[in-house]
């Protein structure tokens, strides 16, 4: 019973960023922009988190920030992919890239050159922390990043498949030039949602470094954004689908924690490629099988209908 | 012509230049309240850009537009749609995974608070529309699951549910069985009877004949003037579009096959979502003959043509030309004799940046007669296609080393037929040899098809346009699910007949 609990609470632990990047995946490319960038935009998520969070002492603040500066991560891959119908995987790989070294540039030039910042301040546990302390149903007191993915999942849902806009966005990413010819504006529907986008792989950097380790390290977001990716794959783009792929790595990175603590003969370093190892088999045992967003990657040129 | 309120649409005068290429130059149309009014032009004259200005996707240049007698200015799809105006695109624009309902109010929902969508009332307006103008639409299913013909009524219904009184339809019996386009016909006659007006954009002369009052003629973007359709014939249309009096009758002599030289045997075929789309299908075409495959697209005829080329995999049965030819290579087909004009010339036939002799040499490059151990001649290349130019009239004469893709469509066409016709093949597949071309590219592809037959080739014919079938091929066989539901011999069956049979519906 207790390892159960053990492994469910660090499973939501661990899946938690990655439903935050997941949902951003989601958004972007229902919309028909594929985004790779979700790695780098969740460490300037990370980075931006861990600085405002040590000098404000507010984790709510970081954490809208570490939104805001994802977003703002993402406005180039927008101009990029919407606006000059460049090659989007070329354009996230490039923010994959630039991402860490602002992240480190930063980091050194807030905290006096280190390569890692101090300990900062945490986003509170849900049920506060004295709750239970000590026994083994505190493992299940996560921190509230976990319940706002969930709740933000909910969201992300209803605006796609209850609202007008989420009809608008999904048509924009299955079809723009009809889209178009109905008098909605393709371009605007996609740079909206890559910021969108940016902002969801923010928080899921923040839930990082003020949610889970309290502070940034170079180490931090070390792929998780690439999984998210692979989530929002195997999830068959839909927000609940991302979700559950996200709870499967997470378990998966939950169970490598769990089984390396015990007596199993399987080294550690094994054990930790496990939710890589999980991800790769995953994308080839479906990524040919679900189907994508007909636009998903294509620019769209008005015209060249 | 002044402005005058008793024409829904007026356009005068409209230019639009893209570049330093003017696609439309001082072009005139004047289209009756409540009439079929016909624009007609061959592939690229232009008749698509004077709709998609009047729709607002595109900005004349110069010119005004008029709507009941009033001038506006179009800036987009909005407010061209406000101002009662409709487009029926000829590449549906419908999203293929949303539902009928779903796809009619995009852009233009029905909600409840806060941007919700209300699915209910939105089912019910449409059921409203689709009963006041007696379509056979189901408001709930996927676009994706319906006919070719649905479709096409769900974006007629698309205008009517934003209140279109003007619709332009373009190329909308392209993909259209006989019986589809009848039903097409009587719809816009009962349109036009409630009070709207259709603009209707052809290169088909017997549709204009059949349903429009009146027509208006562009060519190379140029205003060539308005017919009175009752007062006009075909030959009259086509040479006003043309510009030279054509021939519309194929001419040949009758067919002397010999002995078979295409023989496919219980052929299976799935497409790359594992459905079988080629269902156990038999054919014989014989030497010296041509067999048209009549059917609608998507019914087999491109994993029908891959399979025999070794292009996809024959799950079953067997392609036989001289030996069983069936999952070997595209090159082994070739050396076969198997010659292919393939249906999308710009992703299968040519490599459109490279030059036009590089392309003239794609299936032989390795032959001695270009080359040398693993270098090419270019001199004997660019000598080869000189004499292709000369023999099959490319223009412009001496593009041997310009990029193919400079080339209009009927050239680009010229270059495939040129270097597969060449090659003297024992079995020709012309699969949508005609597509995208002009009236005048069209009569030398038939006349090349022909010429080919008596030199005693196999020709196999696969068209989605059954007026080409029919006239083209001495044996049609009709296509339906991936099975040839019926063969007849030309001249022993009617358009009517061979209709039923494309939808499945022959006897059996």
């Amino acid at each position: 019973m207790q390892t159960v609990i053990l492994l469910l609470g660090i499973t939501l632990m661990y899946a938690t960023p990655l439903v935050f990047g997941a949902l951003g995946g989601v958004v972007s490319e229902r919309a028909g922009v594929t985004n790779i960038g979700i790695e780098g935009m969740m460490v300037i998520g990370a980075i931006s988190a861990a600085v405002t969070g040590y000098f404000t002492q507010n984790p709510w603040i970081a954490f809208i920030v570490a939104g805001l500066f994802g977003a703002l991560m993402a406005l180039p891959h927008a101009i990029a992919s919407v606006s000059f119908a460049a090659d989007q995987t070329v354009s996230g790989v490039a923010i994959n890239l630039l991402a860490p070294g602002i992240a480190l540039f930063a980091c050194r030039r807030f905290f006096d050159g280190a390569a890692m910042s101090p300990m900062v301040v945490k986003l509170p546990r849900i049920l506060g922390e004295e709750w239970m302390k000590g026994t083994s149903w505190a493992n299940l007191n996560v921190n509230v990043s976990t319940v706002i993915a969930i709740l933000l999942a909910i969201l992300v849902w209803f605006v796609m498949y209850k609202t007008k806009w989420g009809l608008r966005m999904r048509a924009v990413g299955e079809h723009p030039a009809a889209a178009d010819t109905l008098g909605i504006n393709v371009y605007k529907t996609r740079y909206i949602c890559v910021l969108i986008s940016g902002m969801l792989a923010g928080f899921g950097g923040a839930s990082v470094t003020i949610g889970i380790i309290s502070r940034f390290t170079q180490t931090a977001i070390a792929g998780q954004g690439f999984i998210a990716l692979a989530a929002v794959i195997f999830g068959k783009w839909t927000p609940f689908g991302a979700c559950g792929a996200c709870a499967l790595f997470g378990a998966t990175q939950a169970l490598a924690i769990i089984l390396g603590g015990g007596e199993l003969p399987i080294p550690s370093t094994v054990l930790s490629m496990l939710p890589y190892v999980m991800t790769i088999v995953v994308l080839v045992l479906f990524v040919g099988k679900s189907v994508a967003p007909k636009a998903d990657g294509v620019p769209y040129i008005k015209g060249s209908r | 012509m002044e402005p005058d309120s008793s024409y829904a649409v007026q356009m005068h005068g409209i230019t639009k230049r893209f570049g330093n290429y003017t696609a439309l130059s001082q072009v005139d149309l004047n289209v009756r309240k409540q009439s079929v009014h016909a624009i007609l032009g061959e592939n690229g004259a232009g008749k698509t850009t004077l709709m998609n200005i009047l729709y607002g996707l595109y900005q004349a240049d110069e010119g005004t537009i008029y709507l009941n007698g009033t001038p506006h200015s179009i800036t987009g799809p909005n407010e061209a749609i406000s101002n009662g105006i409709g487009m029926v695109h000829q590449h549906f624009m419908l999203v293929e995974n949303f539902t009928v309902t779903e796809n009619i109010m995009l852009g233009d929902e029905v909600c409840g608070p806060a941007g919700t969508l209300d699915m209910r009332m939105a089912r019910k307006q449409v059921l409203d529309l689709v009963e006041q103008y007696g379509f056979e639409v189901d408001p709930d299913a996927r676009i994706e699951d319906i006919s070719v013909g649905m479709q096409q009524r769900v974006e007629i219904l698309k205008a009517l549910f934003r209140g279109a009184q003007t619709l332009i339809l373009d190329e909308p019996t392209a993909v259209l069985t006989p019986q589809e386009i009848d039903k097409l016909l009587q719809i816009m006659d009962d349109l036009v009877a409630s009070g709207k007006t259709i603009i209707i954009i052809t290169h088909k002369l017997k549709e204009i004949l059949r349903s429009a009052d009146e027509c208006t003629i562009i060519r190379r973007g140029e205003y060539m003037g308005t017919v009175d359709v009752s007062q006009s014939s075909e030959e009259d249309l086509a040479a006003k579009m043309v510009g030279r009096n054509v021939n519309l009758k194929v001419e040949k002599t009758p067919a002397t096959p010999g002995e078979v030289v295409l023989d496919v045997n219980g052929l299976v075929v799935r497409d790359d979502r594992g459905i079988e789309q080629v269902c156990g299908l038999d054919l014989k075409v014989r030497a010296g003959e041509i067999v048209g495959i009549a059917g609608i697209d998507g019914n087999g005829q491109e994993e029908l043509v891959n399979a025999i080329v070794s292009m996809t995999k024959a799950e079953a049965g067997t392609v036989v030309v001289g030996e069983e030819i069936q999952n070997t290579s595209p090159r082994n087909a070739i050396a076969h004799g198997v010659s292919t004009i393939p249906s999308d010339r710009h992703r299968w036939g040519l490599v459109l940046p490279m030059m036009v002799s590089e392309n003239s040499v794609l299936e032989q490059h390795d032959k001695s007669s270009f080359g040398k151990g693993i270098m090419l001649d270019y001199n004997k290349m660019h000598e080869y296609t000189s004499m292709l130019i000369k023999e099959f009239d490319i223009r412009p004469s001496g593009c041997e080393d310009e990029r193919i893709a400079g080339l209009s469509g009927g050239n680009q066409q010229k270059v495939i037929i040129a270097r597969e016709v060449t090659q003297a093949p024992k079995l020709l597949i012309a699969f949508q040899p005609t597509r995208g071309l002009d009236v005048g590219a069209i009569e030398f592809v038939h006349k090349t098809l022909i010429s080919e037959r008596d030199r005693g080739a196999a020709i196999l014919l696969v068209s989605y346009e059954l007026d080409e079938v029919m006239d083209v091929s001495d044996t049609i066989a009709v296509i339906y699910h991936g099975k040839i539901v019926g063969t007849f011999e030309q001249g022993t069956v009617g358009e009517e007949e061979l209709g039923l049979y494309m939808a499945g519906g022959g006897a059996k």
